[in-house]
C-alpha cells in the first residue's frame, strides 16, 4: 500500500476523520492562541477572582482572576508539545532497541528485553513520578519522564515485528547478497515494521498527554504560572466547593484532546494494521 | 498444569524483582535532597546531620548500602521509616490491605459492567445500545481519572451530599480490625452501619479506579464476542433451539473468555498504577498515596519496600494470567516469546 492509498483509506474511515477533526481543531486553536484568546494568560486580576462562567469570561476565572478560557487556549500548545515530544522520546530509542533485540537475538535480545521487563514491572505513573522527582519538576522533565516510561512498549512491538520479518525471503536474500546488518535493519526491516509503530505512536499521544497531566496534577510537572492543564486542574482542586469550574474546564480540555488522539489512533489502526483491533 | 512453565515464570519473576530492587535503590539515591536534612530541618547543625546520616547508614558506600538492604530484605526486614521511625512493614501492611480492598472492588465493577456492556454491544451490533456502550468506552479510556474523581466529589459529596468526600471510614465508627478489610470486618462483627459507611466511602474511588479497565474490558469483550458469534457452533446451538441467553452466556461468552482473561491481568497492573492517583484524590489511606508521600519525603526504606511489593504483585498477576490462559486453552503451551 503506498502513501496515497493510505491517505485515501484514512479519509474513508469515520474514526480517522473524526479524530483528525478534533486534533486539527486543537492544533488550530494552539496556533491562533494569541489572536483568539480574549485576555492575557498570566496577568492577574484579583478583583475578578473565582468568577463563574459568564459572557465576559466564558469558562470563568481562577483564584488570581485570570481568564480560564485564555489559559486553556494557551495550555493546548503545551499539551500538544508534550504529546509530540514524549512520544518521540519513547519511539526513537524504543524502536532502535526493539530492532537490535529482534534482529541479533541471543544475548543482546535477552539483555535488552530483561531490562525492558524491569521497567515494565513498575506501574507507569509510579515510574514517571520517580523520574520526575529525580530530574526536578519542570515541563521538559515531564516530557522526558513520560517518554522514558513508554520505551519498553515500543521495544516490544518492534521486536515482535522484526522476529517475523527477519525470516522473510526478501530479508534472507539481502543477507545472502552480502548486505550489511545496518542496511538490512534500516532499509529493509524497519520500513516493513512501521505500521504497528505508527498505530501505537498515534494512540500513545493521548496516553502521554494523560500521564503528563497527572504529573502536573501531582505538582511534578510544569510549574506555575504556566497554563498547563494538569497543573490548572490541581489548583482548581483547592476551590472545588467554591468554584468547581476552575477544575472542570481544564479537565474537559484534556478529555477532548485525548479523545481526539484515541479516535484518530483507532482509525489509523483500522487502516494500517487491522489485526491489532480490539 | 505445566510445571516447567511455572518454574520458568518463577525464575523470571525472581530476576525481575532483583532488577527492580537495583533500579529502585540507585534511582532513589539520585533524587536531590538529603533525608537527614529533611528530617532535622534547615536549622540542624552539621554535627547533628552527620550523626543522623551515620545512624541511617547513609555515609557508607552505595554498594555496601545495597548489600545491607538486600540482606535485610531477604529476612523480611525493610528497615524503619525515616519519617516515623516505625518498621516500614508495619506502615505498609494496613495500607496494602486498603489498596487491595479498593482495587478488588474496582476490578469487580470493571469486570461486571465491562463484560455486560461488551456482550450487549456485540449482541445488538450497530444499534443505539452498541453506539452508546462503545462511545462510553472511548470516553472511559480518554478521561483523566483525577479529574473524574474531582467531578464525582463535587457532584455526589459537595452538591448532593449523597456520599462522603474522602477517607475510608467515618472516624466516629470504630470496628476492631480482624482482616483489615473494612467491609469484611464489619460483616464479621455484624455491624451493618459500619458496613454501609465503608461501602459509601468505597463507591466513588472504586468507580473512578474502574473506568479505564471497564472501558478496555468492554471493547475487548465486544470484539471477542463478535468473532465467536459468527462461528458455526453458535449457529448450530441456535438451530437446536437453545435459549438465546444460554447461547450467548454459556456458548459464546465461554469461548470469548480467553482474550478477556489476558486483558483482566493487564488491567490489574493499570489498577495498581491508577491507585496512586485515585488514593491521592480521595485521601484513601492506601499504598499508592503512601508511596508518593514517601517519595516526596525521601523516605528511602518506605519507597523501596512499596515499589518492590508493587513489582512482585504485578509479576505474580502476570504469572497467574499465563497459568489461567494455559488452563483455559489446552492448545497453549509454553510460548517463550
Amino acid at each position: 500500500m503506498n502513501k496515497w492509498d493510505i491517505f485515501k483509506d484514512l479519509l474513508k474511515n469515520k474514526n480517522a476523520i473524526l479524530g483528525m477533526a478534533i486534533v486539527c481543531f486543537i492544533i488550530l486553536i494552539a496556533m491562533l492562541g494569541s489572536m483568539i484568546a480574549p485576555y492575557d494568560p498570566f496577568l492577574p486580576f484579583p478583583l475578578d477572582r473565582l468568577q463563574p462562567p459568564s459572557f465576559a469570561h466564558w469558562f470563568g476565572t481562577d483564584s488570581l482572576g485570570r481568564d480560564i478560557l485564555t489559559r486553556v487556549i494557551y495550555g493546548s500548545r503545551i499539551s500538544l508539545m508534550i504529546g509530540l515530544v514524549s512520544v518521540t522520546i519513547s519511539l526513537v530509542p524504543g524502536t532502535i532497541l526493539g530492532l537490535l533485540a529482534g534482529y541479533f537475538g541471543k544475548t543482546i535480545d535477552a539483555v535488552i528485553m530483561r531490562i525492558m521487563d524491569v521497567v515494565l514491572a513498575f506501574p507507569a505513573i509510579l515510574m514517571a513520578i520517580f523520574i520526575a522527582a529525580i530530574l526536578g519538576p519542570s515541563l521538559i522533565n515531564t516530557m522526558i519522564a513520560v517518554g522514558i516510561i513508554y520505551i519498553p512498549h515500543y521495544a516490544r512491538i518492534v521486536r515482535s515485528s522484526v522476529l517475523q520479518l527477519k525470516e522473510q525471503l526478501f530479508v534472507k536474500s539481502v543477507r545472502h547478497m552480502g548486505g550489511s546488518h545496518f542496511r538490512i535493519i534500516f532499509n529493509h526491516i524497519l520500513p516493513n515494521a512501521l505500521a504497528p509503530i505508527i498505530v501505537y505512536a498515534t494512540l500513545g499521544m493521548g496516553t502521554a498527554v494523560l500521564q503528563a497531566a497527572a504529573l502536573g496534577f501531582l505538582g511534578l510537572g510544569a510549574q506555575p504560572p504556566q497554563p498547563e492543564w494538569g497543573a490548572m486542574l490541581s489548583e482548581g482542586r483547592q476551590y472545588l466547593q467554591l468554584a468547581p469550574h476552575v477544575a472542570a474546564f481544564p479537565g474537559l480540555a484534556i478529555l477532548f484532546l485525548v479523545l481526539g488522539f484515541n479516535v484518530f489512533g483507532d482509525g489509523v489502526r483500522d487502516v494500517l494494521d487491522p489485526s491489532l483491533r480490539i | 498444569m505445566n510445571v516447567s512453565l511455572i518454574l520458568r515464570r518463577l525464575l523470571q519473576l525472581i530476576l525481575i524483582v532483583a532488577g527492580v530492587s537495583v533500579v529502585v535503590f540507585f534511582m532513589l539515591r539520585m533524587i536531590p535532597g538529603d533525608p537527614a536534612q529533611l528530617l532535622l530541618g534547615e536549622l540542624a547543625s552539621p554535627d547533628e546531620l552527620a550523626s543522623l546520616r551515620d545512624q541511617l547508614g547513609l555515609n557508607r558506600p552505595l554498594p555496601v548500602q545495597y548489600w545491607i538492604f538486600v540482606k535485610n530484605m531477604l529476612m523480611g526486614d525493610f528497615g524503619n521509616s525515616v519519617r516515623t521511625g516505625t518498621p516500614v512493614i508495619q506502615e505498609i501492611i494496613p495500607r496494602f490491605i486498603a489498596t487491595i480492598e479498593l482495587s478488588a472492588v474496582g476490578m469487580l465493577i470493571a469486570t461486571v459492567f465491562g463484560i455486560l456492556a461488551g456482550v450487549l454491544s456485540a449482541v445488538y451490533k450497530n444499534s443505539i445500545i452498541d453506539y452508546t456502550a462503545m462511545l462510553s468506552a472511548l470516553v472511559g479510556v480518554s478521561i483523566p481519572v483525577f479529574w473524574l474523581g474531582l467531578m464525582l466529589i463535587y457532584l455526589f459529596a459537595v452538591h448532593f451530599h449523597l456520599l462522603p468526600m474522602m477517607g475510608r471510614m467515618d472516624l466516629a465508627l470504630d470496628i476492631k480490625p480482624i482482616t483489615g478489610f473494612v467491609l469484611v470486618d464489619s460483616l464479621i462483627h455484624m455491624d451493618f452501619s459500619a458496613f454501609r459507611d465503608g461501602l459509601s466511602h468505597l463507591i466513588m474511588p472504586a468507580f473512578t479506579l474502574s473506568t479505564i479497565p471497564m472501558a478496555i474490558i468492554a471493547r475487548i469483550t465486544r470484539s471477542s464476542m463478535l468473532e465467536v458469534l459468527n462461528q458455526d457452533y453458535i449457529r448450530t446451538a441456535r438451530a437446536k433451539g437453545m435459549e438465546e441467553r444460554v447461547v450467548i452466556f454459556r456458548h459464546a461468552l465461554g469461548n470469548a473468555f480467553l482474550p478477556i482473561v489476558t486483558v483482566l491481568g493487564i488491567n490489574m497492573g493499570l489498577l495498581l498504577g491508577g491507585a496512586v492517583l485515585t488514593e491521592t484524590i480521595f485521601s484513601w489511606p492506601g499504598l499508592g498515596r503512601f508511596v508518593v508521600d514517601s517519595l516526596m519525603g525521601r523516605d528511602y526504606n518506605a519507597v523501596q519496600a512499596c515499589i518492590l511489593i508493587f513489582a512482585v504483585l504485578m509479576a505474580f498477576i502476570n504469572l497467574t494470567v499465563d497459568l489461567i490462559y494455559a488452563f483455559l486453552d489446552p492448545r497453549i503451551r509454553v510460548n517463550e516469546d
